[in-house]
């Protein structure tokens, strides 16, 4: 299915309800008149918040280039090596998915297995226009904590598996 | 809310004052993707109104509720674990869970598995680290989601020590 035909089959399916709930008002039916309402509410509130969380993703977007973080990823080791990890990661587009290749592609130059697992997790973890989203909808409170439990358990454990896998001469492979 | 749109303009009028036609840039690109977005998005809301509805609220309140504890927490943890839904729908549906009251450490069980754990990407997460890495990989994510979970019901009181 082309992305254009997956729209029309989409929007056919919300127009389907939409006639459902306008018939549901029409004849009286609770159920119906229920879905609407909620539909109706649940749709003002993230309408509230969806401009605000796709401006700023885009102003992300256009005033930080990826290629100042990728230029000096792989520089220092220690502590500052995952934090250029953190920022790389926070760059990737996508999902884990992309953070494959990448990987694949630091292993080739060089890099630590430890800072290229970390990398990989913290490519699910701290996406940055993922996380604004997530503050936007969530709060920033919800995403401090998520941030602060998961990045140094990610730290801690991708030091262990990159080192114990060193030690047995692990490759990535593609 | 209003810290959120107050934010937003801080740093649209700051990016306005920085450069105007990288600005107007943004501004296209912000609502081309919203608009590219949108029909997913709202039948995302339709999906989810006509299944809040449907299913009975004591149902909800007892496996995602505020009892549901740890049941609610392995739950979450498997949905986000098995399904791959883009950020953009899946934080608004997190969103809409939490008016209908359920605890921060679900919906963190659900989002952090969701962005952490592949089991759809397997198969070719398998191909770049190999299977046994990928498991323990993967087995980490989980544990670390779960942590992440009851950190959430520390940090916003829904775990009472």
């Amino acid at each position: 299915m082309t992305p254009r035909t997956r729209q029309i089959v989409q929007l056919s399916a919300v127009a389907v309800f939409g006639l459902f709930v306008g018939a549901s008002f029409l004849y009286d039916l609770p159920t119906g008149k229920q879905m609407g309402r909620t539909f109706a509410a649940t749709l003002l509130q993230m309408l509230s918040l969806l401009p605000c969380a796709f401006i700023l993703v885009a102003l992300f977007d256009v005033w930080v280039s990826r290629e100042t973080v990728q230029r000096h990823f792989g520089q220092g080791s220690g502590l500052r090596g995952y934090l250029w990890g953190i920022l790389l990661a926070g760059m990737t587009v996508g999902g884990l998915y992309v953070a494959f290749p990448v990987a694949f592609s630091l292993f080739r130059k060089g890099a630590r297995l430890t800072v290229i697992f970390a990398y990989v997790s913290f490519a699910g973890v701290c996406r940055i226009p993922m996380t604004l989203f997530e503050a936007s909808f969530m709060g920033v409170p919800f995403t401090g904590v998520r941030l602060a439990v998961s990045i140094p358990l990610v730290i801690l454990t991708s030091h262990f598996l990159g080192r114990i896998l060193e030690r047995r001469g692990y490759a990535i492979t593609e | 809310m209003v810290v959120l749109w107050v934010i937003t303009a801080a740093c649209l009028l700051a990016s306005l004052v920085a450069d105007r036609r990288k600005t107007l840039a943004t501004l296209r690109m912000a609502v081309i993707r919203l608009a590219k977005i949108m029909p997913a998005f709202l039948l995302m809301l339709v999906l989810f109104a006509v299944g809040i509805t449907l299913v009975p609220q004591d149902v909800i309140r007892r496996l995602l509720g505020r009892d549901s504890g740890a049941l609610g927490v392995a739950i979450a943890a498997v949905i986000g674990s098995i399904t791959l839904v883009p950020g953009f729908i899946a934080f608004p549906l997190a969103g809409a869970l939490r008016v209908q009251h359920v605890p921060y450490m679900v919906l963190a069980a659900f989002t952090t598995t969701l962005m952490m754990v592949g089991v759809l990407t397997y198969p070719l997460e398998r191909q770049y680290f190999g299977r046994n890495v990928t498991l323990i990989r993967n087995a980490i994510s989980l544990l670390i989601a779960v942590v992440v979970a009851i950190g959430m019901g520390l940090a916003f009181g829904e775990i009472r020590l």
